[in-house]
């Protein structure tokens, strides 16, 4: 089974647009995975029918039991978190470590489980899509990211779907790291900003660290030639092939708006997602 | 006074509304608590006095000498970031919050604590903008504690947080503390999805916000119908036009190259002002 995962360092780049877009492309034989887990928006575009739901347990926080609670402060000093004040815990700094109920002289404090999302198997026109969501604010996104793609695998499994489709998330921290670690191939998505630049970079020592291959798309190329110029530059300096070039096109709006994959829209995106859809297929 | 800058959605111009509104009103701190990717600075190329430091975390330092390889730490540690095999103690320091657990149960105190570094914290000076950034080293998991330290050294009347996008614990370490939260969106679909998220996390925190719609005039009215409904004033829109979007890529400051910006931006800092009392 072969997996790729579409991220990049900056947000807003189109990742979920080209998951789409390929998921219309790879027509039914691949399990699509949004692991873009705090701000999953894969489901506007594929229109999913949930058909299995499961309860995800983040970490685990410790409660304070007023009525044994001596206030002696020796939990809020041990906490490393900040995240105990007046005796009193707050979920949303607590780190689930333990330290306060080992520290707690008089056995107030408790660990307790708690639900910090849900992750679903559906069925979409595209074929079958397992997803996600964490609660606001909630941790552990990594550890959900996980669960997404554990499932996955599990789904294609029992499917027979060789391939699975990841929609990442941006950035180069935890949730990235757990959607990139054993993939195939990661397509990474760019823009010709010095942002974008700057992003593309980082990304791509994360992709080298952890010894994924990365091939880059570079979204609304034509809008700064220049730019597009040192993107590809900096890419055959990294060694890392160009899947697609994209052109701006005020198109890809109107389809997300109706809910259409660019590849069903058609234009001059799609065409070009055609292209880079080849490009991997070729590398796989 | 500290305003965040937040947003569900990546992308969505947080770093081009702090920058601008940094540059417009000047005489404050702007503070990039996107320590993934921190990109506030490159708008500022002039920046004088740049100094950088390294941003150290706890680990555990096991003394394999006193160790007897009782496995207690390992049993004891949330995050599995510690291994006992027969000869040693392996630590997975990447894994590791340093919250001094394994120290506190071995029993043989053969675990003192030392540091490591996972990024670096810098500041700089560019005429009256202080900035001040982290930077998380690749390969790096975790954010949170480097987004901590970065604001801890944040100090001023007005200090401006340019957050990381999503929803998830980085946001809330970006975000907690501010008297205010600018939320920018665009008006799509996925722009007013993530914009419901990050309405849930700011209210959940007591936090006003307010909402900033960039690249008006694409996309559809939800992100519109949404704020009238949920009471949230929009307090700014930046038109989608061609001449931004090509500022941006080449890291100017659009509000310098298009004055009448400027005084948009003003108004922007005086009704987020008047929003938050």
């Amino acid at each position: 089974m072969k997996q790729i995962v579409v991220i990049s360092g900056k947000g807003g780049t189109g990742k979920t647009t080209m998951t789409a877009s390929l998921a219309t492309l790879a027509e039914g034989a691949a399990v699509l995975a949004d692991c873009d887990v705090d701000a999953p928006d894969l489901h506007l575009i594929l229109k999913p029918r949930v058909l299995e739901t499961f309860d995800f347990l983040g970490l685990k926080t410790a409660l304070i039991d007023p009525d044994k609670c001596t206030e002696c402060g020796e939990c809020e000093k041990a906490c490393r978190f900040d995240a105990i004040s007046d005796f009193v815990v707050d979920p949303a700094s607590c780190e689930g470590c333990k330290v306060c109920t080992i520290v707690c002289p008089s056995e107030a404090v408790s660990m307790v489980d708690r639900i910090s999302g849900h992750a679903y198997v559906s069925e979409t026109r595209f074929g079958p899509m397992v997803h996600a969501d964490l609660f606001p604010g909630e941790e552990a996104s990594g550890k959900l990211v996980t669960m997404v793609r554990e499932i996955s695998a599990r789904v294609a499994e029992k499917e027979k779907k060789d391939l699975i489709i990841i929609d990442g998330s941006p950035g180069i921290g935890c949730p990235v790291i757990a959607s990139i670690t054993g993939t195939d191939i990661a397509l990474v998505m760019t823009e010709p900003s010095i942002s974008g630049v700057h992003d593309l970079e980082r990304i791509l020592g994360v992709t080298q660290h952890f010894g994924v291959v990365a091939m880059v798309s570079i979204n609304k190329y034509d809008l700064n030639l220049e730019m597009t110029g040192k993107i590809e530059g900096l890419c055959r300096e990294m060694g890392v092939e160009i899947a697609g070039k994209l052109p701006f096109d005020p198109g890809v709006v109107e389809a997300m708006i109706s809910g259409k994959t660019l590849v069903e829209a058609g234009g001059p995106v799609g065409d070009a997602i055609r292209e880079v859809w080849d490009r991997i297929r070729t590398k796989l | 006074m500290m305003i965040s800058v937040a947003s569900g959605k990546g992308g969505t111009g947080k770093t081009l509304v702090t920058t601008n509104l940094a540059a417009s009103v000047g005489g404050v701190v702007l503070v990039d608590c996107d320590v993934e990717e921190p990109n506030s600075y490159l708008f500022f190329p002039r920046r004088e006095d740049e100094t950088c430091t390294d941003c150290d975390v706890m680990i555990p330092v096991i003394d394999d000498e006193k160790c007897k390889r009782c496995g207690r730490c390992s049993e004891f540690c949330a995050y599995n970031a510690l291994a006992v095999f027969p000869k040693q103690v392996l630590l997975f320091k990447e894994l590791c919050h340093g919250c001094g657990g394994c120290a506190l149960v071995c029993p043989e105190g053969a675990i003192s604590e030392g540091t490591r570094a996972i990024g670096k914290i810098c500041r700089a000076r560019s005429g009256d903008v202080g900035l001040l950034w982290g930077e998380l080293s690749v390969g790096e998991p975790m954010a949170t504690p480097l987004i901590r330290s970065v604001k801890a050294e944040a100090k001023g009347d007005l200090v401006l947080i340019d957050s990381p996008p999503g929803t998830a614990c980085p946001v809330i370490e970006a975000v907690r503390g501010s008297d205010f939260c600018l939320l920018v969106t665009e008006p799509t679909p996925f722009g007013l999805y993530d914009l419901s998220i990050a309405v849930q996390v700011v209210r959940g925190m007591e936090i006003p916000c307010g909402v900033v719609v960039n690249r008006s005039g694409v996309g559809d009215r939800g992100v519109y119908d949404y704020c009238k409904r949920e009471e949230i004033p929009i307090l700014l829109e930046i038109p989608m036009n061609r001449e931004i979007a090509e500022l941006y890529s080449r890291g100017v400051l659009f509000s310098e190259a298009m004055a009448e910006w400027r005084d948009e931006f003003v108004e922007l800092k005086r009704k987020i002002e008047e929003a938050a009392e």
